[in-house]
């Protein structure tokens, strides 16, 4: 408990909007923030070692795609990350990095596995007890939360800003992208209540008390009705409901074993409503629901990693191989920096994919019991 | 541990000792009492044995269920598949028991991880499960011809895969698969549980490619049970090889040592296929026409022109039309060949059409298919008049190994030794 609002503090995410800011400054010297130089192609660190402690990278970004930066411990486990950094935008990462081996990663077009480099930082290190291993996972994912929230709440905004402004084109095209950071945090935004019917309930999931909005009532008028002119209001409300959604998230802390069940549910809305086309059945961009479900589930596993390679080290191996897995099965289906459309995908092929999923979500869904395990 | 050794139906008696009240302790007082009413000679009378010499679920008597599934192995690891049989093996032996499919059991784990029992089966009895496993072609070569597991030289030739039948209008995805298992009960939902914790326990490792409910016996492998009715309405199976025919159980269901590899000696080939059954136009068809497709009598299933069901028919006689089922199906008509059939009857709901969606899934166990269901079903095929009323649909073929002997054995050791 009473190291929380500590590592709160520490993982602060800043963003510097400073367009047309693109000088090569390396100066980055001692105790000064890590450059990394991020293009479509390039993901240039300032250093490769470093000392424990806290660290700022700045992150410029000179490409045309939009990208992110990650510092991964092993297993992908979030040590940081910021996103969204639009092209020519400049944008900070603090962190705190105990002593161990890390990688950063850009991930330009925000999809894959992006550009790595190793990172060393060194230092003393003493083991984890198991105790510690868990309260850490919590912080960990507790920083997973914040960057995809902050992230959401500028991508809705972009959306709703298109939505309102009738611009259909535009609107279709930042409709999957938005919804991503929603779908990867998605079991946290289900604790708040009716926050998530109404950002993302379906129209059959409609009532006299709530009716359809939110994504899915826009999606409809996008590509069904393709009338959006009446939808000011909806999209007004879609943005008032997510940025409360954000904050409540952000203030939410994860038990490791609802990390376990998250990681869980998320590869469950994949079997049952992204694969079957069910989610998003106008637009039927269900792939890139699909792929923000997977890195969520990712993303909540690599938090319960240190733990679980304490209790279960072969889990973890399992786990990890059923991982790639499914990312190798995905990849099939990448168009440029997004997805097929559900509906342009055999029976066969999505076979295919129900085949890793159900294969990577029976291990996860043992990890609920290890972790409960004293 | 513990709760693995306590069959489904003890665990039940021994909650019963925890239940207070009157109606809770004379409803499952009545349960066991109905359980326990058959005859005693095994220690749990309605439990077929899982180790022995040849696998069960082939010459013991017929049970009235059937749930069949067809795999597809995921894996490329040779490893990773050997300890799925392992698995699957020792599942097996706990389900056949009238057990749980996992140690821990439906209900005794702890409340955060999921049961590794799936739990519909809590309560009910053994229900005569049998559950028997089969290798089909593409274990051993895939589509491409890729030896996939270094199996290919153990291939047994007898394994080639069955010809296009005239007629056939097979569909694919309903067809073939790496790996066949039948569960066999009396009960129904002991076959599902029993193959939907099969599928569970391999995950990631297999994948279902199709599967089949069978709700009806349509065969007869033992004198003891009497002859049961397809949905034609006709007695199906008379003639059926049966368990205690033991010489020519040798001579035309069991693999032996010098037929083909090794692994197969005492193994046996099962041939499957889902025939569509036209019932509505059969129905309207008169039942002097339904009585020579068949060549045998609709009331007591005697061959046309004689009294008794297990009369033999005489097919010198013009009355069995030559285009009759039982004439094109009998063993003098294919130099001798016996199938041991356990069919089952099959609705899958209805079509669309206003039509039933049944038939029969046929299942056939034989020595050497290319002698026995190949040049039979290529007769009848050409010639049979009941192929008015028929569309296959699906077919598959598996090759059988021997039974496990053991604990410590598992389906299939030989073939990846």
């Amino acid at each position: 408990m009473r190291r929380t609002p500590l590592i709160l503090a520490l993982v602060t995410v800043s963003a510097v909007a400073a367009c047309g800011d693109k000088s090569d400054d390396t100066a980055a010297s001692a105790g000064g923030p890590i450059a990394v130089k991020a293009s479509d192609t390039a993901c240039e660190v300032g250093k490769n070692t470093l000392d424990a402690g806290t660290h700022v990278f700045q992150i410029a970004n000179s490409g045309n795609k939009v990208t992110e930066f990650y510092v991964y411990a092993a297993g992908d486990r979030v040590m940081g990350e910021v996103e969204n950094i639009t092209p020519g935008l400049s944008r900070e990462l603090r962190v705190e990095l105990p002593a161990g081996t890390y990688q950063t990663a850009c991930k330009p077009g925000m999809i894959g596995a992006g550009i790595r480099a190793d990172l060393t930082v060194s230092g003393s290190a003493a083991p984890l007890t198991e105790d510690a291993a868990l309260a850490q996972a919590t912080e960990s994912y507790s920083r997973y939360i914040t960057s995809q929230s902050e992230a959401l709440v500028e991508k809705t905004t972009d959306f709703v800003t298109a939505v309102k402004g009738g611009d259909i084109e535009k609107s279709k095209t930042l409709f999957p992208i938005a919804r991503t950071y929603y779908e990867r945090i998605e079991p946290v935004a289900e604790i708040f209540g009716d926050l998530d019917p109404k950002i993302d309930g379906r129209e059959d999931d409609a009532t006299a008390e709530l009716p359809f909005s939110g994504f899915h009532k826009i999606e409809k008028d996008l590509w069904a009705t393709k009338d959006i002119s009446k939808d000011g209001p909806v999209a007004d409300q879609l943005l008032t409901d997510v940025k409360e959604v954000v904050a409540k998230a952000k203030a939410e802390k994860l038990s490791p074993l609802q990390l376990a069940n998250g990681a869980k549910e998320l590869l469950d809305e994949v079997a049952n409503s992204k694969i079957t086309g069910e989610e998003d059945r106008y637009s039927h961009t269900d792939l890139w629901d699909f792929a923000a479900n997977v890195d969520g589930s990712q993303a909540a596993v690599a938090a319960l990693r240190p733990a679980l390679e304490q209790r279960n080290p072969d889990l973890v191996k399992q786990i990890d191989t059923a991982f790639t897995n499914v990312d190798n099965e995905l990849a099939k289906y990448r168009v440029g920096d997004g997805w097929k459309y559900q509906n342009e995908l055999s029976q066969t092929e999505l076979k295919g994919l129900s085949d890793v999923i159900n294969a990577l979500a029976e291990p996860i869904s043992k990890i609920a019991g290890v972790i409960a395990q004293k | 541990m513990s709760s693995s050794q306590v069959s489904r139906r003890r665990a039940i008696a021994l909650a019963g000792a925890g239940v207070a009240g009157v109606a809770g302790a004379a409803a499952i007082g009545g349960a066991l009492a109905r359980q326990d009413s058959a005859p005693s000679a095994a220690p749990v009378a309605d439990q077929v044995a899982f180790y022995g010499p040849v696998q069960a679920g082939i010459v013991t008597p017929a049970q009235d269920r059937l749930h069949f599934v067809a795999f597809d192995v995921l894996t490329k690891d040779r490893d990773r598949l050997i300890q799925l049989l392992k698995d699957w093996t020792a599942a097996a032996a706990r389900m056949t028991a009238g057990k749980d499919a996992g140690e821990v059991g439906a209900v005794a784990g702890i409340l955060e991880a999921p049961p590794d029992d799936t739990g519909e089966a809590i309560g009910l009895p053994a229900a005569g499960l049998t559950i028997t496993i089969g290798f089909g072609p593409t274990l051993f070569r895939d589509a491409t011809g890729k030896d996939r597991f270094g199996l290919a030289a153990r291939k047994p030739a007898a394994l080639a895969d069955l010809p296009h039948f005239p007629g056939d209008t097979i569909d694919a995805a309903l067809s073939a698969g790496d790996i066949g298992v039948q569960a066999c009960a009396n009960d129904p939902q002991v076959a599902v549980h029993a193959i939907r914790n099969l599928a569970r326990i391999g995950m990631g490792v297999v994948s279902v490619r199709w599967s089949q409910l069978g709700f009806g016996r349509t065969s007869s492998t033992s004198t003891t049970q009497a002859t049961p009715r397809n949905l034609f309405g006709f007695k199906d199976g008379t003639a059926n090889l049966k368990a205690e025919e033991t010489d020519l159980l040798r001579e035309h269901l069991w693999a032996a040592t010098g037929d083909g590899p090794e692994w197969m000696a005492g193994g046996s080939y099962m041939v499957t296929r889902k025939i569509r059954m036209l019932i509505e136009t059969w129905d309207r068809t008169s039942l002097g026409e339904q009585e020579d497709i068949v060549g045998r009598t609709k009331g007591e299933g005697a061959p046309i022109g004689q009294g008794q069901e297990f009369d033999e028919p005489d097919l010198t006689s013009t009355s069995i039309l030559a285009d009759a089922h039982v004439r094109l199906a009998h063993p003098t008509t294919n130099s001798g060949a016996h199938l041991l059939r356990r069919g089952y009857n099959f609705v899958d709901g209805s079509d669309g059409l206003g039509r039933l969606n049944a038939g029969l899934f046929f299942i056939a166990y034989q020595r050497d298919p290319r002698t026995h269901f190949v040049p039979i079903q290529l007769n009848l095929a050409r010639h049979d008049a009941m192929n008015e009323y028929l569309r296959h649909v699906s077919s598959g073929l598996f090759a059988c190994p021997p039974g496990v002997s053991g604990p410590d054995d598992y389906w299939g050791r030989a073939l990846f030794a």
